[in-house]
């Protein structure tokens, strides 16, 4: 009797158990997943990778064209369910931003290591245009290259938008003595690059450029300027002179907090994804390259590379 | 005083100008000097701005309410649920419409839930065949214009569908057809109210200045803050940017009406609302056309801009197209939404302009004639594409929806075209894009900053002076004083460097070619069309070329000013020149003035006041394109709207250099809009 009794409370322990597990392994809600596509080619494609994962799990999924840097915010707020390719150096402050206030949870890093520094096309260096390059010192003796009409005789170097990483280039220019040689021009936008950097090699003139890789450009040849390398507290924000390069920096991945909560599975599969950078290469080139469009690019990623998203979602 | 305004207004100007001087030389450049730039009083304001927004967005009477998807209640603020709410509305309103013409299964999960349609598959809206909506659209076309808006129609909407924009142009068209009709709705509503109300139109004309030369990228920030992001956002950011015209408009129209219609409409036995909508709004129909032609065109160009924050469809395939700088793309996105608004604005003129035929009798069929015609289409066209699905093997049906990637392209053509462009032109234009920076823009950016505040303060207030007296001079001095105050005065003065330079350009422009358009009536309506289509061609398209030739210059953001602010200076002098009495013309002539002589002695003066008006345009639109040249990178007040969108003070930020950019163009409108209505009173044109 007493044996019938421990095993009646075994039982409904079992019994309680087993569905706290199904609590915890409940359905995700049928209410579309929302993804932010952007305005370049690896993220719109990779968005749309995502939702082909998302939806293999069954889910809904939305798309939504939305600025790279106001899209923080909308995460912060729910209007955006995630983010997956949150570039340290650029996005790195408007994420940070929105996690402090609240809303806004990290879901992990992708393992692709990105780098986001001042950089030649290859051609400069193979055509040895400035003798010594891709090491910054050799930007001592030639900025002549690099000058253009309105950088009053110094070099130019073009950087992205003043939003991306504030005052940082023309810090570290002016900390590595090279202030009276070079100026640095902002650019406006990422286009604003890339037509420049478009320009310059049908004229095989010398250009410096803030790039990223892995980036479209990947495929050109680009090659980053070895300046002193980057080591905690480096920079002026945190107590240093500036002169350093960026360092090799992270991607990550952003959600809303309920989104753990609303959609366990998609949540499980994305905070598990983590994409390299050659395959974040192979997801841009589909498009940049071959054209696809971007959904089409996605769905043969998707196909060839089942192996490797199906881990995901284990 | 009275003894100085005696003095001809030459003297009076040249008093300033050398006072000007005097001040600019004398005055050390120094951060202490008072004299020199003024402490940023105003530094703070963004901040305490941002931090309203947010406590009444995020904080204020917080309200406990159930969120089945985390099985909890939680708090959040009433605001932001009837902010909400309204996105909420409207997204409705946008879905249900692009549903109709896309298909999908929105619409249906409002009414139902996603659990439920997920569980029943047929639970799908279909969508109408691009068929349907084609012939739809040359059937309107006729019905309302004739064979040649059914041409048009069908021109356009064959165009669409065959370079494969299918449905990002709908997706565009469906975002439109609920912003444009808001935004008439809204003006009407203001317009009507502000006519009966002196106190609304009092409290509305400052607003109505501020939001119509207020750059749209200051304000998107503040709408995605209330109104989150989506094709919601967009459209409401498109209403603000188009109601303003109509709202104007409408007021003109109603105040312009004459006191005999009203008393006609009075002893008739009106009442209020009869008067209203029998006798008012029918007499000034005529401005409100203009107003719903403004509030389409308003509305396309914000297609682009509106991708910022959300909105699906031709906007943002144009920016995904440009960032891959497939110019060629871009342009065939370009001409869909130029061909959409020409479109929508004959058409909605076509429906206007349709009267009535109270005494005809018809019968049924003929009464009904264009609704039958249209079942019948929509017959066919679902009849059609059913039989796609047998003809077309390979999972398209070319008889539903062209998919985007399916359309032929002329791409390679304008690719190769402006590879062609670089190629050759490059070498050519360097040569005086370099002059152009060395020997004037440079020494011109550096002459404005070199102005002590004081010097500008006195150039501006008796320029002010001159003008409109006293009053004058305050209004202009308030505006300048509130940029002064705010850190970004330096900025404000590269800001107005660029304006200066493009306005200069694109009047000396416009006004040549507006003279020599106006000889000629044929050439009169080619050179309207043009000035209609450069208006709604989104500027971003022809940013790209422009850097490749100039590069990250201001060579090439001018070079873009001056395309886009040519355009109401061309138009205002075309229409000047054309309105000129007849009378007074063929007075000229009888009196021996050549062609040449009629012209400069008797046109142009008579048009002037109207040429201003255009002047006072061109002041905006080169504002406008100079505030987006920040997408090419300029350091002026348009680097830090764009900055704006991702700051932490961002809302704070964009509305105070929004209000800064519409101060620099408000103190020039004062300043144009006083004198020309002097002018125009001297000449007896009022």
């Amino acid at each position: 009797m007493r044996k019938f009794k421990n095993k009646l409370v075994a039982g409904i322990f079992a019994l309680i158990l087993t569905a706290m597990a199904g609590q915890a392994m409940a359905k995700d809600s049928s209410k579309p997943i929302r993804i932010p596509t952007h305005n370049w080619s690896s993220q719109v494609v990779m968005a749309y990778v995502i939702g082909g994962i998302f939806e293999s799990l069954g889910n809904n999924v939305e798309y939504v064209p939305a600025d790279s840097q106001a899209v923080y915010e909308a995460i912060r707020n729910g209007d955006v369910t995630i983010s997956h390719e949150v570039w340290q150096s650029t996005f790195g402050k408007s994420f940070y931003n929105a996690m402090a206030k609240g809303g806004l949870i990290d879901a992990g890093t992708h393992s692709a290591s990105t780098l986001e520094e001042l950089g030649v096309p290859h051609y400069v260096v193979e055509k040895n245009l400035c003798p010594g390059l891709p090491n910054w010192e050799a930007l001592k003796n030639c900025a002549e290259v690099f000058a253009t009409a309105d950088s009053g005789g110094k070099g130019r170097i073009l950087e992205g938008p003043q939003s991306w990483h504030g005052d940082l280039m023309p810090n570290r220019i002016k900390a590595l003595g090279l202030g009276d040689k070079f100026v640095v021009k902002f650019a406006g936008s990422a286009d604003a690059i890339w037509a420049e950097l478009a320009a310059a090699k049908k004229e095989g003139r010398g250009i410096i450029t803030f790039n990223w890789t892995p980036n479209f450009t990947d495929a050109d040849g680009f090659d980053f300027i070895e300046f002193p390398p980057y080591q905690d507290g480096c920079r002026i924000a945190d107590g240093g002179d500036g002169s350093c390069g960026s360092p090799k920096g992270w991607l990550k991945k952003a959600a809303n907090y309920k989104f753990p909560k609303t959609h366990p599975a998609a949540y499980s599969a994305f905070s598990k994804l983590s994409f390299t950078t050659a395959q974040i290469g192979q997801m841009a080139a589909l498009v940049d390259t071959e054209k696809l469009s971007h959904q089409d690019a996605a769905k043969k990623w998707l196909a060839d590379n089942e192996a490797v998203w199906m881990a995901f979602t284990k | 005083m009275t003894q100085f305004s005696r003095h001809s207004k030459l003297i009076q100007f040249s008093f300033f100008v050398a006072v000007f001087l005097i001040l600019s030389f004398t005055i050390e450049p120094s951060e202490n000097n008072l004299l020199w730039r003024l402490p940023a009083y105003l530094a703070g304001v963004p901040a305490i701005v941002n931090d309203s927004v947010e406590y009444m967005m995020f904080d204020w009477m917080p309200i406990e309410k159930y969120n089945e998807e985390i099985e909890d209640f939680e708090e959040t603020p009433l605001l932001k649920e009837i902010t909400r709410s309204i996105s909420g509305a409207i997204l409705f309103c946008i879905q249900l419409i692009r549903e109709i013409l896309l298909g999908g299964v929105k619409t249906i999960v409002a009414f139902t839930s996603w659990d439920y349609v997920q569980d029943n598959s047929w639970a799908h809206w279909p969508a109408l065949p691009w068929t349907v909506v084609s012939a739809a659209a040359i059937v309107l076309g006729y019905a309302l214009n004739g064979i040649w808006l059914a041409m048009l129609a069908c021109f356009a909407t064959i165009y669409i569908a065959v370079f494969g924009q299918w449905e990002p142009a709908m997706e565009t068209l469906s975002f439109v057809m609920v912003a444009a009709p808001l935004s008439v709705l809204l003006g009407l509503i203001f317009g009507v109210l502000a006519y009966k109300s002196q106190t609304l139109e009092a409290i509305l004309a400052p607003l109505l200045n501020i939001a119509q030369t207020m750059p749209h990228f200051s304000y998107l920030v503040p709408v995605t803050v209330f109104f989150g992001l989506g094709d919601h956002a967009g459209a409401i950011a498109t209403v603000i940017f188009a109601t303003p015209p109509m709202i104007r408009l409408t007021l003109l129209g109603l105040k312009s009406v004459s006191p005999e219609v009203i008393e006609a409409g009075i002893m008739n036995g009106c009442n209020k609302y009869q008067l209203l909508f029998r006798v008012l709004i029918p007499s000034e129909r005529h401005q409100i056309l203009i107003g719903v032609n403004q509030v389409i065109m308003q509305c396309l160009a914000m297609a682009v801009i509106a991708s910022f924050i959300g909105a699906k469809g031709l906007g943002f395939n144009l920016l995904l197209a440009l960032n891959q700088l497939r110019i060629g793309q871009a342009l065939e996105l370009g001409i869909c939404i130029v061909l959409i608004a020409v479109v929508l604005d004959k058409l909605s003129l076509g429906w206007a302009n349709k009267q009535i035929d109270y005494f005809a009798d018809l019968t049924f069929a003929q009464r009904h004639k264009y609704p039958l015609i249209l079942v019948a289409i929509l017959v066919v066209g679902t009849v059609l594409a059913y039989l796609g699905t047998f003809i077309f093997k390979d999972g398209i049906n070319y008889f539903y929806l062209i998919p985007h990637n399916q359309g032929i392209t002329t791409e390679n053509f304008w690719q190769s075209g402006v590879d062609w462009m670089v190629n050759n032109w490059y070498q050519g234009l360097q040569g005086f894009n370099k002059g152009l920076i060395i020997n004037v823009l440079v020494p011109m950016k550096n002459a404005y900053l070199g102005m002590p505040v004081s010097a500008t303060f006195f150039l501006v207030m008796g320029l002010g002076y001159i003008v409109g007296g006293a009053r004058s001079a305050l209004i202009v001095g308030g505006f300048l004083l509130f940029i002064a105050m705010t850190e970004w005065w330096d900025r404000a003065l590269i800001t107005a460097y660029m304006t200066t330079f493009g306005v200069i350009v694109s009047v000396i422009i416009g006004m040549v070619v507006g003279s020599l358009c106006a000889q000629n009536s044929l050439a009169t309506k080619a050179i309207l069309l043009v000035c209609d289509t450069f208006q709604t061609f989104p500027s971003f398209i022809y940013l790209i070329p422009v850097i490749m030739l100039f590069g990250v210059t201001d060579t090439s953001v001018l070079i873009a000013v001056i395309v886009y602010a040519t355009i109401p200076s061309t138009r205002y002098t075309v229409e000047g020149l054309r309105n000129v009495p007849r009378t007074l013309q063929d007075a000229g002539t009888m009196s021996g003035v050549n062609r040449m002589q009629r012209l400069v002695t008797i046109e142009l003066p008579l048009a002037f006041p109207h040429i201003v008006l255009g002047i006072n345009q061109t002041v905006v639109f080169a504002l406008f394109m100079v505030i987006i040249g920040a997408m090419i990178g300029t350091d002026d007040l348009g680097q830090l709207i764009l900055k704006a969108l991702s700051d932490k003070n961002g809302t704070g930020n964009g509305l105070m250099l929004g209000l800064c950019v519409a101060f620099i163009g408000l103190a020039v409108d004062h300043l144009i809009l006083r004198w020309s209505a002097d002018r125009k009173k001297a000449l007896g044109l009022l």
